[in-house]
């Protein structure tokens, strides 16, 4: 059963996404959003983690979050998938079975 | 699908309500169903019709009254939730003795139980919150 995990929150403020990688299983999908977006930027220290996930996890990050917050969709991880608008989350939410928000 | 969404955080304060707006707009314009947003904790403050922001600024409370009659939303908000915080509607204004109401149109005041039958009769709940 493929679950869609939300994490609105820095990584770097607190350990919401943390717990979401320890308890998400292979197969299911995360998706930043809000302050969770900072976590989907590569070079910070958090990025390494998320790259070590990709194999096993899908890891959306909502475009309109990182526009408002200055963040060039050009310096997303690799691998990680920006969603263009609210649309994409909506898709999201359908095509997986049930959705766990980590707030 | 039957889509519902629940929102536990105020307005202005954080991006949830926001955020729940903009997902619920997106689910409808993709012709999913609604079948019900849930205000909970400060999250009822969105039901206030009292609130002024600055004209250059979104009023909250209003996109949601609006989304809620161009497509018929039931938007309901926690009466627990609402007494605590001064959210009245008519009745309950007279059940507490007190000398107004300032619940905004599209809004009504109703129990968890609402919440309960959300998650049971909706494909998805979402939550957004804080």
């Amino acid at each position: 059963m493929a679950m869609l995990h939300t994490v609105n929150k820095s990584a770097f403020e607190n350990r919401s996404l943390d717990s979401c990688i320890a308890h998400a299983k292979p197969g299911s999908s995360i998706l930043l959003f809000e302050d969770g977006v900072v976590a989907a930027m590569e070079g910070t220290v958090i990025s390494d983690k998320i790259k070590s996930i990709l194999g096993d996890i899908k890891v959306y990050v909502l475009g309109p979050d990182l526009r408002a917050r200055g963040l060039s969709t050009d310096k997303v991880i690799d691998g990680v998938t920006v969603l263009e608008d609210y649309g994409g989350f909506v898709d999201l939410v359908t095509e997986h079975d049930n959705v766990q928000a980590w707030l | 699908m039957k889509l519902s969404v629940m929102i536990n955080e105020g307005p202005y304060q954080h991006q949830a309500a926001d955020s729940a707006y903009q997902f619920t707009k997106a689910a409808l314009e993709k012709g999913h169903e609604i079948f019900r947003v849930f205000f909970y904790h400060d999250g009822v403050n969105v039901a206030t019709r009292f609130g002024v922001p600055p004209q250059d600024d979104r009023n909250i409370t209003v996109l949601w009254s609006e989304l809620a009659k161009e497509h018929n939303l039931d938007l309901v908000v926690c009466v627990a939730a609402a007494q605590r915080r001064g959210i009245l509607d008519a009745d309950e204004a007279k059940r507490h003795g007190k000398d107004g109401n300032n619940i905004a149109p599209g809004f009504r005041i109703s129990g968890l139980g609402q919440l309960i039958e959300a998650g049971i009769q909706s494909d998805r709940l979402v939550v957004f919150g804080d």
